[in-house]
């Protein structure tokens, strides 16, 4: 009598990630059989070959994006590792006008780490591609030695697709263009701060993560093809360093007004506290519109319109200035550069 | 914000404004120094220059904690870290300061110092707490704002016996650098700095009140008010100088009287007694070594003293022969008229201490209000 294969499911209440999982034999295969396979189900993935062949609409251009995501802690109000590995790539796909259409994902994974962590997060993600609609359709996984690993890497790669003669881009703001951004500034920064180690403290903010693929689609869908010069998602380093990178590819100034930029009273008062500024916080759900002038109110009912987009403001103009600065009237009265970052935003000491 | 905004209002600050420039006298210059870099950093980052009328100069002084720290005491901590493997937890400011060998504490960590960046002193206790095994040292910076809680973490290792955990303790005071610039020769000699009226600190005064500066006031006749790190506690403090100066009186008034004694906050001074003692000597980047400037651990606290517990020496280390920040420290050149400004040295790789720290005369100025040196300004549609 043949006996079917048996394998002991996976402990994924009190089992960990171990140099097996990453080795390439049964052990692996289960994880992937069991954790990954499950979670994320579609058709290309159940296919389990070594890459997914893919549909492409016609008429269309492929647009490629990838991101590396490390984040510590890996869970925090409002959001994990998983979906902000899901959220920040089609977000990415999205900023390029393009319809986000697949992703694939890599995991590295630390020795040790708890399977039922592991677990949480593979479902979260799941649930964050489900419910955007991009399904991941090849992955891959290798685990590293404890302490050479932050608990859970993932990197995720995205491609989308372009409808033809669409030009939207870093490079395209133009002189007099109106400058909108999508919702409040520093969520995501204070929420995942207010969770580190050194600093803890209670807020009820959290994490904006989401995908903006919808909010996108809607914004370009309200105005005119070509209205639309600029889209960027002000992640790390915040609203300043986006600005800061449009004014460079554009090679144009930005002036901001200061009182125009929406920031939650909860993130101005815990940025007040650590000396930081909310123009440097990263967002993980929010994007940066630079829109033709004539466009610029029907652009910004249309994001208002949209659940994402409800807090959307007018915050500045694009000036034509060789030296390419982002300008701001601050509330006060007075004006200042809002220049790049200087590496990481420390705090003050008095 | 509430308790915030109100002091950030920009109706309120037109309003002083116009009040400044209604006050000054026709053809008269008026100078006053900020001392604290907390003034510095609300100066560029509100735009407070612009508002003022362009008789009204403002000359940073030397109080930021970070940029006068000299080379020597980071190296210092660097060697802790890198030489003696103890855990170094400072301040996060103080990371990017560089030091000797083209190092700084944030370069150190990286070839494997360990080096930790912590919000207070209370904090260093905890990494003593959790690190039995290692020697936690806490490098101690900054005026008297910071002094009372290095104090109480002292006092709270010699409670609890704490075995492993010291202090590198660099504070300094606040009046002994105020002395040494009324004291120095291009105030007192030849009058290339006009100074007619301090802005005196915020925080500092919280600690040690208004009293220590009537000495300024009668000795050396110049005007202080003491005045809140906001913007507005700015442009009242400049119009309650400007008053003074026309009225040819030399006083100390005190703007931030929301929080600021003459007293000071006494219970924090005794701490700081009980911890501490003046040093006979100390080096300012900038201003070099000041008589009785600077504090150090009693003898009664000895164990908890990093200087003498890893036998440390004082090496002083010159800075960068080109670096303006003594002389900007001194408020005898600005930001602008140093060579390195803006090219060699920037936040991203800074020669000197004062583009280091927000609060820094070189870094708020290059970070806010450089696009005023530049001839073709984008003006607000």
């Amino acid at each position: 009598m043949n006996k079917p294969d048996y394998q002991r499911p996976i402990d994924f209440r009190h089992g960990r990630v171990d140099m097996n999982h990453g080795a390439g034999g049964r052990a692996g295969a289960q994880l992937v059989e069991e954790l990954f396979a499950r979670a994320f189900d579609n058709p290309a993935l159940r296919a389990g070959d070594d890459g997914a062949v893919l549909d492409l609409p016609a008429g269309h251009r492929l647009v490629m994006a990838t991101d590396g995501h490390v984040i510590s802690p890996l869970v925090f109000p409002g959001g994990d590792i998983g979906c902000l590995a899901v959220h920040g790539t089609v977000n990415d796909v999205a900023m390029m006008g393009a319809v986000p259409l697949y992703l694939s994902a890599s995991f590295i994974l630390e020795e040790g780490f708890p399977l039922a962590d592991l677990k949480r997060i593979v479902e979260s993600m799941a649930a964050a591609a489900r419910d955007a609609g991009v399904p991941v359709v090849t992955g891959d996984t290798k685990v590293v030695e404890q302490g050479k690993g932050d608990g859970v890497f993932i990197a995720t790669t995205g491609v989308g697709a372009l409808p033809a003669g669409r030009r939207i881009g870093g490079a395209l703001a133009r002189p007099g263009d109106a400058v909108l951004v999508s919702g409040t500034v520093g969520d995501h920064g204070v929420a995942v701060l207010s969770r580190r180690e050194s600093l803890e403290f209670e807020t009820a903010v959290v994490s904006d993560t989401a995908a903006l693929h919808g909010l996108v689609a809607q914004l370009l869908a309200a105005v005119p093809e070509g209205a639309v010069h600029t889209l960027r998602d002000p992640t790390r380093g915040g609203l300043a360093t986006t600005l800061n990178e449009i004014a460079r590819q554009s090679r144009v100034g930005l002036l901001l007004d200061e009182a125009a930029v929406p920031v939650q009273p909860q993130v101005e008062a815990a940025c007040e506290l650590l000396g930081l500024d909310p123009l440097y916080i990263a967002n993980e759900g929010k994007l940066v519109a630079i829109v033709a002038p004539e466009h610029a109110d029907a652009a910004l009912a249309a994001l208002r319109a949209h659940p994402l987009g409800r807090a959307a403001a007018r915050i500045g103009t694009v000036q034509d200035d060789p030296q390419r600065f982002v300008q701001m009237v601050t509330r006060f009265g007075g004006r200042r550069v809002v220049d790049w970052l200087s590496g990481e935003p420390l705090p003050r000491v008095c | 914000m509430k308790y915030v905004d109100e002091f950030r209002d920009g109706t309120l600050a037109r309003g002083l404004a116009a009040a400044i420039a209604a006050e000054l006298q026709p053809g008269r210059r008026y100078s006053f120094m900020e001392f604290c870099g907390g003034h510095t950093h609300a100066i560029a980052r509100y735009g407070v220059a612009e508002l003022l009328p362009p008789a009204v100069r403002m000359v940073h002084g030397p109080g930021c904690p970070v940029c006068v720290l000299p080379i020597g005491r980071i190296d210092q901590a660097i060697g802790l870290a890198l030489q003696r493997g103890a855990i170094v937890a400072t301040y996060g400011d103080t990371m990017r300061v560089p030091a000797s060998g083209g190092l700084s504490l944030m370069k150190a960590k990286a070839r494997g110092g360990d080096i930790r960046m912590v919000y207070s002193a209370a904090d260093a206790l905890k990494l003593a707490r959790a690190h039995s095994e290692r020697e936690v040292v806490f490098f101690a910076i900054g005026f008297e704002t910071t002094t009372p809680p290095t104090a109480l973490a002292i006092r709270q290792a010699a409670a609890e016996g704490l075995g492993n955990f010291s202090v590198l303790c660099c504070h300094v005071l606040t009046p002994s650098a105020i002395t040494h610039i009324l004291e120095s020769a291009e105030v007192r000699d030849y009058g290339t700095v006009p100074l007619d009226g301090f802005i005196g600190p915020a925080h500092v005064s919280i600690v040690i009140g208004s009293g220590p500066y009537e000495h300024f006031a009668d000795e050396y006749r110049k005007p202080v008010v003491i005045a809140g790190f906001e913007p507005l506690d700015v442009m009242q403090a400049v119009l309650m100088l400007v008053r003074q100066v026309n009225q040819g009186r030399a006083e100390v008034e005190n703007e931030f009287t929301r929080a600021v004694s003459r007293e000071g906050n006494l219970a924090a001074q005794r701490v700081v007694a009980e911890v501490f003692e003046l040093r006979e000597r100390f080096e300012w980047r900038g201003l070099g070594e000041v008589p009785y400037s600077a504090l150090k651990i009693r003898p009664a606290f000895a164990r908890f003293d990093a200087e003498q517990r890893f036998g440390l020496a004082y090496t002083p280390v010159p800075d960068h022969p080109q670096c303006a920040c003594g002389a900007i420290l001194r408020g005898v050149k600005r930001p602008t008229d140093c060579k390195l400004f803006g090219n060699v040295c920037t936040p991203e790789s800074p020669m000197g201490s004062c583009m280091v720290s927000s609060e820094g005369a070189c870094a708020a100025h290059y970070a806010y209000g450089r696009f005023r040196d530049i001839p073709i300004v984008a003006r607000p549609a």
